[in-house]
């Protein structure tokens, strides 16, 4: 027998749980399928930043309007998902680097924000007393943070479920068809029929879509992290690397979370990933040059997690390009963490009105 | 010594153990490029901890350890002597489906990669989480024999032994001819494991395990002739204390009893050492009586991933001796691989191997059984730290396991569980019991942690000193 809906939701990650809950709240019946369980790739391991910093152009609006979102996760999801405002701070190491973050400065003002500031040398070193005193500046969003990636999810999806989603986890989407209007998805567990689709895949999101008619060029990636066992407290804001591939964060518990782009190798088939520990003696070096109290700390685990990555390194949001009654949410290129609170309510727009008053047309599926 | 550079080596062997021991010699003879790398400063693993210099110095300490513990003098020796590279005081903190092996030695670190690789790091011990375990003067069995071996262990202070299984005896034994003042032995085996286990004995004794028992028999003896208080069918243990150990409390035969102790030894049977053979991603089986995972391995020692064996009780606990013959018929199986000798010549080679590791097996159904692990220690209550590193106990586990934590993986994100610098070694399967029983789900569904490289925590430092161009 099968199952109706008025939407399916494919994917149970942040965006899926974020895009169930807000849709649900509308009044409208979801279900939520996920091949795993919530939370198994990109949305659990990655490295929890809620950064508005130096997001590319087309995404300083989203983002700083799930910023504010951020800034009420209790309210939204009934669990502070971890957020701590910390700030986060982007290191130049040069003067060639400095005059890029200037650079950068300049043309985010011009586009009217205000949320990213210049600190000369002084002042970067009172932010970051630990650092190395190479660096000469930063650009600094003192209102950005970092939140723990797997609670957040769990606490959309518990939030989703609370609001009424069938969120269905071990659960594989196999087959797309639309008839007379309404979508039949064939599941592991059995049809489910509803009027709209709504495909928040990750990785797998390229599948989906070429299910529907438009292929795109994603590509899996698997970023890398470390972790060291607790050190004293040191570093309060986020440091994400310019001129190298970094972000270095301390928890609350002490211990140090290092990532920032190094890649290990995804195998989206078996749905696993494998570190490459070449790459990680360069992401090493980097935080021991910028911090060399880190030289003593001890790497406990490393790990890596299966995302997707755009050729702009923009993701596609937006209707389907082929297919009446479907919408796109994936590909986030490594940085779609702290767009998940806002991803929901953009989803739930679309879906309710078909549009949405955030500027998503850069991210539409026809730009490849 | 940089491996990498150079051609990749014929083999690579991780433990010197007798497995270890015995693959790395039986290659070296037969004029293979192996290195074999361990943890210990000189070989033997932790079963012929110190046998070359306990054998060249202390007569008296061999005496005290026994026969079964001399024998890995000539194993040793014949190591010495084969010509294998051999890298001690190296901690393996990687392990690549590649065959590459990343080790730290004198806080450098290297990588080395081989054709063939044989994982030989034997059993550690199960898991004993009972009220006051984590108290400051509870040790492992493991942890006194290590005493023993390098003649540290102070005899002064009075030693409660608690648990089940062959080790315990032995080191009851040991205790009593090394002057160790033994307190009491608290044998938790339970009558249901004793009346079932001897359906297997007739087959023991017919197939060659006559030698364990005669053994495991002498061993009782030693300890009922020494008068020490030895109380069976121990059950709710409890070690009691609030900065160390003050005593402990149990039931034996519907008593309950109480002993003053400041010095305990636990100890519930070994399991193999999963850590790194699950980080590489070879696959698995339950082993539902021993209760514990092992990797799945074929007669030779080959996992699923092509080049890499495991050998000894890394592979299913079968004792030193069967492991060392294992050990042998996995260098034969790498001669074959790294084409040195056919199909044939290999099971040639490994003829009286076979034969002798069959009957060094032959008791195991018995053991088993009679020291299958209780419920208690498996599912302890609540209030039971069983996260060491993270300290959660296992009524934090059952909480999150109600809200919604689906298995290890997920309690690791909820609780930190399993994510201190043990990396799950100690909590891993006790954390797989508590989240089986309350979902009301087998181990072997619920399944077992992933593990993250590296396997022991390396310095940010050494890391960033490698040269990553290698």
């Amino acid at each position: 027998m099968s199952t109706t809906a008025d939407v399916l939701v494919v994917g149970g990650g942040i965006q899926g749980c974020s895009s169930a809950l807000q849709i649900a709240r509308r009044g409208l019946k979801v279900a939520l399928v996920e091949k795993n369980t919530a939370g198994r790739h990109a949305s659990g391991v990655n490295a929890g930043g809620v950064r508005r910093l130096l997001r590319a152009a087309p995404e300083i609006p989203l983002s700083i309007a799930s910023m504010r979102l951020w800034h009420e996760i209790e309210a939204l999801v009934g669990d502070d998902c971890g957020f701590k405002v910390s700030g986060q701070i982007a290191v130049a190491e040069d003067e060639e680097g400095l005059k890029a973050l200037e650079a950068r400065a300049a043309e985010v003002q011009a586009l009217g924000f205000t949320h990213e500031e210049l600190v000369g040398r002084n002042e970067l070193f009172e932010i970051l007393p630990a650092l190395s005193r190479h660096c000469v500046g930063g650009l600094v969003a003192r209102d950005d943070g970092f939140a723990s990636p797997y609670h957040t999810t769990m606490a959309f999806r518990r939030a989703a479920i609370a609001a009424g989603v069938d969120l269905r986890e071990e659960c594989r989407a196999t087959g797309f068809a639309r008839k007379g209007g309404v979508w039949r998805v064939e599941t592991s567990q059995g049809p489910i029929e509803a009027s709209t689709l709504v495909n928040c895949g990750g990785a797998w999101g390229g599948a989906v879509a070429a299910a529907l008619g438009e292929p795109v060029p994603l590509e899996p990636i698997a970023p890398m992290m470390m972790v060291t066992s607790r050190m004293p407290e040191f570093v309060t804001p986020v440091v994400i690397g310019l001129q190298r591939k970094l972000s270095f964060k301390q928890m609350p518990n002490g211990t140090v979370l290092i990532g920032g782009g190094h890649r290990g190798v995804p195998d989206t088939a078996r749905e696993l990933s494998s570190v490459d520990f070449q790459k990680l003696v360069v992401s090493a070096r980097t935080v021991a040059d910028l911090f060399p109290i880190m030289r003593d700390a001890q790497i406990v685990r490393a790990w890596s997690g299966i995302e997707s990555r755009m050729p702009d390194d923009l993701p596609v949001i937006g209707p389907s390009s082929t297919e009446e009654g479907a919408y796109h949410a994936f590909g986030f290129s490594a940085h779609g963490f702290q767009l998940g609170p806002i991803i929901g309510a953009i989803m739930a727009d679309l879906v309710t009105t078909g549009r949405s008053a955030l500027p998503i047309e850069p991210f539409r599926l026809t730009r490849f | 010594m940089s491996g990498s550079r150079m051609s990749p080596w014929d083999a690579i062997i991780i433990g010197a153990g007798p497995a270890g021991l015995a693959a790395a010699t039986l290659l070296a003879e037969r004029q293979a490029r192996v290195l074999l790398v361990d943890e210990q400063p000189a070989p033997g693993g932790q079963i012929y901890r110190r046998i070359e210099h306990v054998a060249s110095r202390r007569p008296d300490l061999l005496t005290v350890l026994g026969a079964d513990y001399a024998h890995g003098a000539d194993l040793a020796k014949r190591f010495r002597a084969s010509g294998a590279d051999y890298l001690p005081e190296s901690t393996v903190w990687q392990v690549t489906p590649e065959r590459e092996v990343w080790l730290s030695r004198a806080g450098r670190s290297a990588r080395h990669e081989a054709q063939t690789i044989v994982i030989a790091t034997g059993a550690m011990e199960r898991p004993v989480p009972v009220p006051g375990w984590t108290l400051p003067g509870v040790m492992t069995a493991g942890a006194v024999q290590i005493l023993l071996k390098s003649a540290a262990l102070k005899a002064d202070e009075p030693l409660v032994l608690a648990g089940s299984g062959p080790l315990l005896y032995l080191l009851a034994e040991q205790c009593l001819a090394a002057g160790a003042r033994l307190a009491a032995v608290l044998d938790t085996t339970t009558a249901e494991n004793e009346g079932a286990a001897l359906v297997h004995l007739p087959a023991a004794v017919l197939k060659g395990g006559l030698a364990y028992l005669r053994k495991g028999l002498k061993l009782r003896a030693a300890i009922r002739k020494s008068g020490v208080p030895w109380f069976r069918h121990v059950t709710k243990l409890r070690i009691e204390g609030t900065d160390a150990v003050a005593g402990v409390t149990f039931e034996s035969r519907g008593r309950t009893e109480r002993l003053d102790a400041r010095l305990v030894a636990l100890h519930e049977g070994v399991i193999p050492a999963q850590q790194m053979t699950r980080s590489i991603g070879l696959a698995h089986e339950w082993d539902a009586v021993s209760h514990c995972f092992r990797p799945t391995v074929d007669a030779w020692g080959n996992s699923s991933v092509d080049g890499i064996l495991v050998a000894g009780d890394g592979a299913g606990i079968g004792g030193a001796r069967a492991a060392e013959h294992a050990g042998r018929l996995a260098a034969a199986e790498m001669l074959r691989r790294l084409g040195r000798i056919d199909g044939a010549a290999r099971d040639r080679l490994a003829q009286a191997d076979r034969r002798a590791l069959a009957a060094h097996l032959a008791i195991r159904p018995f053991l088993d059984r009679l020291y299958a692990p209780r419920a208690e220690i498996l599912e302890p209550a609540d209030a039971v730290t069983i996260c060491r590193c993270e300290e959660i106990t296992a009524g934090a586990v059952r909480a999150v396991v109600a809200q919604g934590c689906l298995g290890p993986n997920q309690a690791k994100s909820f609780l930190r569980c399993g994510m201190g610098p043990c990396q799950g070694r100690l909590c891993g399967p006790t954390v797989t019991s508590v989240i089986a029983g309350a979902l009301g789900q087998s181990d072997e569904e619920v399944g077992y942690y992933r593990i993250r490289p590296p396997l022991k925590p390396i310095t940010l430092g050494e890391l960033a000193n490698m040269d990553a161009a290698e």
